[in-house]
């Protein structure tokens, strides 16, 4: 039966989260959260969480396990690897750009570059490797991007996300402003990231069910059904941020920068699945 | 360019396991662009699986199967090492074929 | 519609292009090797856009179904999205030489039918587009006798798609 329940967001209620906002290292910051979502989801083992609504409902868990055989994303990766291997036309490739020749590093994005005071996600990675080596950059939400994003993440299976705050104030300015952005309520509906995804996973929004934190960005770049194709993590955050009637951000700003390596840095330890299928 | 058929076929105790995933937009033709245009109805009218010549299942489909279509279908009289050929053709005229070979 | 549905079948059977010659009564089939591009002419475009589901069963086979319990259907009870709706038919009944799949409330009831030759199983999954919470019928044709089964899908639209 469908069970449509109307979050009761309390209005104005302080969220029932530990949370100081100054003073938590992100390390405290993140086993705070892990065991809140523990005990919320006792039954979940922790590697499971990465599947989001997959773990914690069985009969959509069924539907996506029927499909995983043969995922509707493995076009795109096969698109993706094609394109990762092409040489620009000054003879490089996107492998001079990255360690390890751009192969098994996804679970190490995003990370914050120290020289340039920013952080520095696959996505802007892959674009500034191509505006380096005189070529255009690409459009950031879908298309390309989102294949050659997908292919890099598809040689990561399995790795553990593994993103780092160095002990630098800049870095943890940056860690600090995602969190703060993660908790802040936004738009029309006042819901902050943390309403739905923090204090109600597990729960229906009309027709969507909703899931936890831990482990969403895991599995990005993400082909969603409504979609029809993948989308990048920050074609997601533009789409919830006008879910609750807020502006969204253009993709790759500074904020939304910031709010992924909060919200990567809080994934830790968790395994890389990108891309992967959702509704 | 790459096929737009991706095909695994398994055989265990004389029945071979054929799983597809064939890339095509399968339109309806029911859906408007953002600009208000209807897009064009573009889908697989037909995909056949045949093994040494024969058909062994034949999928007819219409614009309701979802886009870049799955197909599962089991068979007998295949064994391991053969070759299966997988075509289809859409409303448009467009066809595509690729061969598989059974694991 | 006999003929149409005679042809599908030795078509099905003997690979696309078949020439055959007429002996008598019926067509005698010649095998010929399977073209590489499927011969599309045969497809029931009238069939393809029928609505409803007795209309439709009528039109592609020409008889109505009956219900059987040996027609085994694996659908989500609600479907996380009605674009991408996986559907699994398989049955117990004998001798079956096609399978279809309807979908009720979509303007044209049906999805997809298949073509079951000899030592083929009578199994399909697919996966297919729902307009609206539906019946999913599958009918089978076993024996040259048509049966059906039916269970229903819950389609919702995400409230908070992006």
């Amino acid at each position: 039966m469908l069970k449509a329940k109307v979050i009761l967001v309390a209005l104005g209620a302080a969220l029932a989260v530990p949370q100081a906002l100054a003073g938590a290292s992100p390390e405290e910051d993140r086993k705070e959260s892990v065991e809140y979502f523990k005990q919320m989801f006792p039954d979940v083992p922790f590697e499971e969480f990465v599947n989001g609504q997959y773990a914690l409902n069985e009969d959509r868990r069924k539907q996506w396990e029927s499909m995983q055989d043969f995922p509707p994303y493995e076009f795109a990766v096969a698109e993706g690897q094609e394109l990762f291997e092409t040489p620009f036309a000054n003879g490089k490739t996107y492998a001079s750009c990255f360690e390890n020749g751009g192969i098994g590093i996804r679970q190490n994005y995003p990370y914050f570059d120290t020289e340039k005071n920013e952080v520095i996600t696959l996505e802007l990675a892959i674009n500034r490797c191509r505006e380096a080596n005189g070529e255009e950059p690409l459009k950031w939400k879908k298309g390309a991007i989102a294949s050659i994003s997908a292919y890099m993440a598809s040689t990561s299976q399995g790795k553990p996300i593994n993103i780092k705050v160095p002990d630098d104030p800049e870095a943890l300015a940056a860690y600090q402003d995602g969190k703060k952005f993660y908790y802040s309520r936004r738009g029309q509906l006042n819901f902050s990231c943390a309403s739905c995804h923090v204090q109600n996973p597990g729960k229906w929004i009309r027709a969507d069910f909703l899931s936890p934190a831990l482990g969403q960005p895991a599995n990005f770049p993400v082909h969603r059904a409504k979609w029809g194709e993948l989308g990048t993590l920050h074609r997601r955050f533009a789409g919830c941020n006008n879910n609750v009637r807020a502006e969204p951000l253009p993709a790759q700003s500074e904020e939304y920068r910031n709010l992924e390596y909060f919200l990567t840095y809080m994934s830790n330890g968790l395994p890389v699945v990108g891309p992967a299928t959702r509704p | 360019m790459a096929s737009s058929i991706r095909v695994r076929a398994v055989e265990n105790n004389g029945v071979t396991s054929l799983k597809a995933l064939v890339r095509h937009p399968m339109d309806s033709g029911f859906v408007k662009d953002s600009a208000g245009n209807v897009i064009p109805a573009h889908f697989i009218k037909v995909l056949t699986i045949s093994h040494n010549g024969k058909n062994v299942f034949v999928a007819n489909w219409g614009p309701a199967v979802s886009k870049d279509p799955f197909l599962e279908c089991r068979f007998k009289g295949a064994k391991k090492g053969d070759e299966l050929t997988i075509s289809w053709i859409d409303n448009e005229g467009a066809s595509d074929s690729t061969t598989a070979t059974i694991a | 519609m006999i003929d149409q549905r005679r042809r599908g079948f030795l078509k099905g059977v003997l690979g696309a292009g078949v020439a055959g010659f007429a002996l008598g009564s019926g067509i005698v089939p010649l095998r010929v090797e399977a073209a590489t591009a499927p011969d599309a002419s045969d497809w029931p475009q009238k069939a393809f856009r029928t609505p409803g589901v007795d209309e439709t069963i009528s039109e592609l086979y020409g008889m109505e179904a009956t219900e059987s319990d040996q027609i085994t259907m694996d659908l989500p009870t609600i479907a996380q999205n009605g674009a991408v709706v996986p559907v699994t038919v398989e049955t117990a009944l004998p001798n079956v030489t096609s399978i279809a799949l309807l979908v009720a409330k979509n303007p044209n009831a049906l999805a997809a039918y298949f073509d079951i030759p000899d030592g083929t199983l009578p199994f399909v999954s697919n996966r297919l587009k729902m307009a609206e919470t539906t019946d999913v019928v599958a009918v089978v044709i076993s024996d040259g006798k048509a049966y059906k089964a039916t269970q229903n899908v819950k389609v919702t639209v995400g409230g908070c798609g992006g």
